[in-house]
């Protein structure tokens, strides 16, 4: 993916030095040339169009503000319910992702998700630990988890 | 325009005190170090993110300067927040903390015995 971009830039200015203009302008209209060229030369590169890695990522952007504001609303009933009635707990969850970078986003993100919190990574990077505020919701978690969060991750790294 | 826009920065730094307080509240009324740490990482960040904003837009359209270092510091607040709720939640059950009396699971405990059975 950077690799793509990185060329793209090349054929940006390799533009501007054909029209002889150096401005912002010209290196736009150059970019979106070689978006163009790109696009039909996609079959010769290993991994796919990048513009797609670019969308999943604002995606996960995205995803991520619109969990920000929903855990908040629900830490916000617990505190000020009249009486704790929630039940913490902690619970594991395997995941199905293998990189650094990849986990330490997930577990982000798991944190800032309603009642959630990450504890500990096991040694080997499968199973995370994650506290809850209601052990009640956890498998609910568990699932909104694996079905958005993971694979919203997995489509950035494809 | 710009009483619109007034009423939304007024709006947003409201919003961010008001989560401020939620927060300290959390902190206080809260059973166990780790529930506190719910409070803490979620409603503090978004209240300071909220605060943030509301600056950063007063600024840009009341004054017409667009603050830069503001936007810095909403991204770096919504990237360390939750890895600082984590290495607090992580170093308060290293060292033991019991949890609170009515948590009912504790998936991290089995494991950590069976880490200790096996040598």
């Amino acid at each position: 993916m950077a690799f793509q971009i990185l060329l793209n830039f090349f054929l940006a200015f390799t533009w501007m030095f054909m029209t002889a203009e150096y401005n912002g302008l010209t290196f736009l209209i150059g970019y979106f040339f070689g978006l163009v060229i790109l696009y039909i030369l996609r079959r010769f590169f290993d991994r796919r169009f990048y513009i797609f890695n670019v969308l999943a990522a604002i995606k996960l952007l995205l995803i991520f503000i619109r969990e920000l504001i929903l855990s908040n609303i629900a830490v916000l009933k617990v505190i000020l319910s009249p009486k704790l009635m929630n039940r913490p707990g902690i619970f594991a969850l395997e995941t199905e992702l293998t990189k650094d970078w990849e986990i330490t986003i997930l577990s982000n993100l798991i944190t800032l998700t309603p009642g959630t919190l990450v504890l500990e990574v096991s040694p080997d990077n499968k199973i995370l630990y994650i506290h809850a505020m209601d052990i009640k919701d956890a498998e609910e978690a568990k699932q909104s988890i694996r079905n958005t969060f993971e694979k919203a991750i997995q489509e950035v790294s494809r | 325009m710009t009483e619109i826009s007034k009423i939304i920065i007024g709006y947003l730094i409201l919003q961010g005190a008001f989560l401020s307080i939620v927060a300290a509240v959390g902190l206080i009324r809260l059973p166990d170090p780790y529930t506190r740490n719910h409070a803490a990482s979620k409603s503090a960040t978004l209240g300071t993110i909220s605060v943030l904003l509301g600056v950063f837009l007063f600024f840009w359209i009341i004054d017409g300067q667009i603050n830069s270092r503001v936007l810095l510091g909403i991204i770096f607040v919504f990237m360390t927040a939750p890895v600082a709720g984590h290495l607090i939640g992580r170093a308060a059950y290293n060292t033991g903390v019991p949890l609170w009396e009515r948590s009912i699971q504790d998936d991290l405990k089995k494991a950590r015995e069976r880490e200790k059975s096996r040598g």
